[in-house]
């Protein structure tokens, strides 16, 4: 253990801890930037490129970085200083002599963390103000907005895509004042094999990257008298939406979500863990067929079967390995199975023509703008799911629409598409697919109830976690990874051969959904999705149906228009197919 | 951006020697980019992709130290790759003067090649022929003591040359 003074506290932290670290342990908060680290996941960038968290230690002539400072015996540090002061000063008045002066109308006013810095500061005056650029291409694809003029080089987002994706759509380019984070050869994002999960856009400090916002399609359809528009709400949404008003990370406020999205003038409400639940009845039921030819001797079979809820994830193996694409399950996702049901079961009962019929998902995702428009998920040009909208351009939507969302009363989803199970409400952490999977798969092979519902083993933040289930002496061997990184490490293994498990569930961002990109911004602090995936896990404990095949909904839909899972017209409606989109 | 050509099959082989003989190492890219300049002239996007692929990294990190090195480039040279020297000498007896007509003759930019492919232009700093100042060199003769007046002239006869 180290002991050193750090302003005027006596720490002692163990061998290899920064300054930053240090300071953190005694309610010290150094000022960053560019540092970025989500405990517990591989969400972390440390390029120590931004100075503003400089320290001042005695006996070191120049200002060290506390981020990339390593303690030593006996070392005393100031941090706050008036040379300290001065010096964090001038780094932010020096990034802001090239920073566009619009953060009174910058989507990210009030969620920026430069802002919060040069308020923090105490910066005053704009000493340099003649370097502003505005040279840069701007982009807008159907998920993510790049803005590289408002672009401060933390290198964040080129972490994040590099290291904890491992796609490398994003990097440096050029030098000097030319330099920006982009494509390689002047491409647009849309060109590449971006994924689209959006993390870059989840761990951006300022207004550089942000989501392609829809909410002027959403209230054109909503005061538009010829269109009844229907929302769903994917299972994330639910207990991150409170953040954006005040609330504790982790507070559920369904009820009040339900209200709000009524008052704003949705015509129906409706949920995704319907769609959620429908997923594991048509998965389950692929599971259970893979692992019937599996143990029949067929050689051809394809094992393991992969989860395909994530559309980052789909985007990510028909780029890197289209060779493989027939593992994943051809189910669609939830949100995806939901619109399909909607446009027809439901729109069909309801007799609501198709054109008419706006579905909207509330995701706490940017990779679910784009599926929405993927070709195959429409009929004659018309998609499934019309928009999606993020977390943050829900709470955006409410607070336009003049509600007061704290004094909200609760209102339930309306029915038949707003019935679901517990095993839905886990689909929006890492492992919780899978343990949603596992609870049908199990009941349906064995023939008899699970002794106990909650698979522990699946649960958790590690990147990678494998399960060793018993089904009547047969183990089947499962394992879950989130975070692209992993999935590539998993899809390596795969094409070599060396990969011995019969199902993999995979999502694409830190956490699951809990992380997406869509979400109310963690700025680092991974507590924020510990609460949320605390959240889950309470909501499916306090469900009294906790297995998608016992949702009574469903088993309406199967018997009333479905037939039975990967029946005809299951297999029309809520399953699809893969392609090779090899980026040559 | 240069238009993209197909790399002759030699010249992907050639490449992917290169990265064979520095291991595959990501640690290696700029001696991997080096050989590869020096075998083909320029790096081509496709080259790019190669060795990222041999490489295991990501081509947008080929493509950023690419951009980062003056010394890099992704436009092919001309026939005739001309350079100024911008280095103390020359630089006090007039060879930005020359610069400015040479880019005036050809109507291009330092770092860009003619659409002819005939000629292409760079700066240098210093070519050791300091007593010749201002000096330019086309392919590899040198051109000493050369007034903005000589440039035209000159051009033409190694365009007339071919």
């Amino acid at each position: 253990m180290i002991t050193l003074t750090i302003d005027r506290h006596v720490v002692v932290v163990p061998a290899n801890t920064t300054i930053l670290e240090a300071a953190k342990t005694v309610s010290v908060e150094i000022p960053t930037l560019c540092h970025i680290d989500l405990e517990g996941t591989c969400v972390k960038s440390n390029p120590a490129s931004c100075r503003l968290c400089v320290v001042e230690v005695e006996g070191r002539g120049n200002l060290m970085p506390a981020c990339a400072t390593q303690c030593r015996q006996g070392m005393v540090v100031h941090t706050s200083s008036p040379r300290v002061l001065r010096a964090r000063k001038t780094v932010a008045e020096l990034i802001l002599s090239d920073h566009p002066n619009d953060c009174l109308t910058c989507s990210k006013c009030s969620d920026c963390e430069l802002q919060r810095l040069v308020r923090r500061l105490n910066c005053r005056v704009m000493p340099y103000n003649d370097g502003e650029h505005s040279l840069r291409k701007n982009e807008v694809t159907d998920a993510i907005v790049r803005d590289m003029n408002k672009c401060i080089y933390c290198r964040r987002c080129e972490s994040v895509c590099n290291e904890v994706q491992s796609v490398g759509a994003l990097g440096a380019v050029g030098r000097g004042f030319t330099t920006t984070i982009a494509p390689a050869f002047g491409k647009m994002l849309g060109e590449t094999n971006c994924t689209y999960c959006g993390q870059c856009v989840a761990v951006c400090p300022v207004g550089a990257l942000t989501e392609r916002d829809y909410a002027e399609e959403l209230i054109r359809d909503i005061t538009s008298p010829d269109k009844i528009v229907i929302a769903q709400t994917a299972p994330a949404v639910r207990y991150a939406l409170g953040e954006e008003f005040g609330l504790k990370p982790g507070a559920s406020v369904t009820g009040k979500m339900v209200t709000a999205l009524k008052d704003m003038g949705f015509d129906y409400v409706f949920d995704t863990d319907f769609g959620a639940d429908m997923t594991i009845m048509e998965e389950g039921a692929e599971i259970l067929d893979r692992l019937k030819k599996f143990l029949a001797g067929d050689k051809n079979v394809k094992l393991p079967i992969m989860t395909s809820c994530c559309p980052a994830w789909v985007n990510f193996f028909e780029h890197e390995y289209p060779d493989l694409r027939e593992y994943p399950s051809t189910a669609k996702s939830p949100a995806q199975m939901f619109g399909a049901v909607a446009k027809t079961y439901w729109a069909d009962k309801m007799g609501i023509p198709r054109d008419k019929l706006v579905v909207v998902s509330v995701m706490p995702c940017l990779a679910k703008k784009y599926e929405c428009s993927r070709d195959e998920f429409k009929v004659n040009g018309n998609p499934d799911v019309d928009y999606s909208i993020t977390t943050r351009e829900l709470a955006a939507l409410i607070r336009r629409s003049n509600i007061n969302f704290d004094s909200l009363p609760d209102s339930d989803y309306d029915k038949p598409l707003g019935e679901s199970t517990g095993a839905a409400a886990i689909f929006g952490t890492t492992g919780g697919v899978m343990e949603a999977a596992l609870r049908t798969v199990y009941e349906e092979y064995m023939g008899k109830q699970l002794p106990r519902i909650e698979f522990d083993q699946v649960r958790g933040l590690e990147g990678f976690r494998e399960a060793t289930i018993d089904l009547d002496g047969f183990e089947l061997k499962v394992c879950v990874v989130h975070t692209l990184s992993n999935a590539r490490m998993v899809m390596d293994k795969l094409r070599a051969g060396e990969l011995n498990y019969h199902v993999v569930e995979v999502m694409a961002c830190p956490g699951g959904c809990i992380g997406g990109a869509g979400q109310p911004y963690h700025h680092g602090d991974s507590s924020v999705l510990r609460a949320r995936q605390r959240a889950a896990y309470a909501e499916d404990a306090g469900k009294h149906l906790r297995k998608s095949h016992e949702n009574p909904d469903i088993q309406k839909l199967y018997a009333e228009f479905l037939g039975k899972p990967l029946g005809e017209k299951a297999h029309h409606l809520l399953h699809t197919h893969y392609f090779d989109k090899t980026i040559h | 951006m240069a238009k993209e050509i197909k790399l002759a099959c030699n010249v992907i082989e050639q490449v992917e020697a290169i990265c064979d003989k520095y291991g595959n190492q990501p640690g290696e890219l700029i001696n991997v980019l080096h050989e590869a300049q020096s075998l083909h002239g320029y790096l081509p996007e496709e080259m790019q992709r190669i060795i990222a692929r041999k490489l295991h990294i990501p081509v947008s990190k080929v493509y950023g130290v690419v951009t980062f090195y003056s010394f890099f480039t992704m436009t092919p040279k001309g026939k005739h790759p001309i350079s100024v020297c911008l280095g103390t000498a020359c630089y006090v007896r007039g060879s930005e003067g020359l610069l400015e007509e040479i880019k005036r003759v050809l109507n291009i930019e330092v770092g860009e090649t003619t659409p002819d492919g005939k000629f292409s232009l760079d700066c240098l700093r210093c070519v050791g022929a300091c007593g010749l100042a201002p000096v330019v060199t086309i392919g590899d003769k040198v051109y000493g003591r050369l007034q903005p007046k000589d440039i035209k002239k000159i051009l033409d006869e190694v365009a007339a040359n071919d």
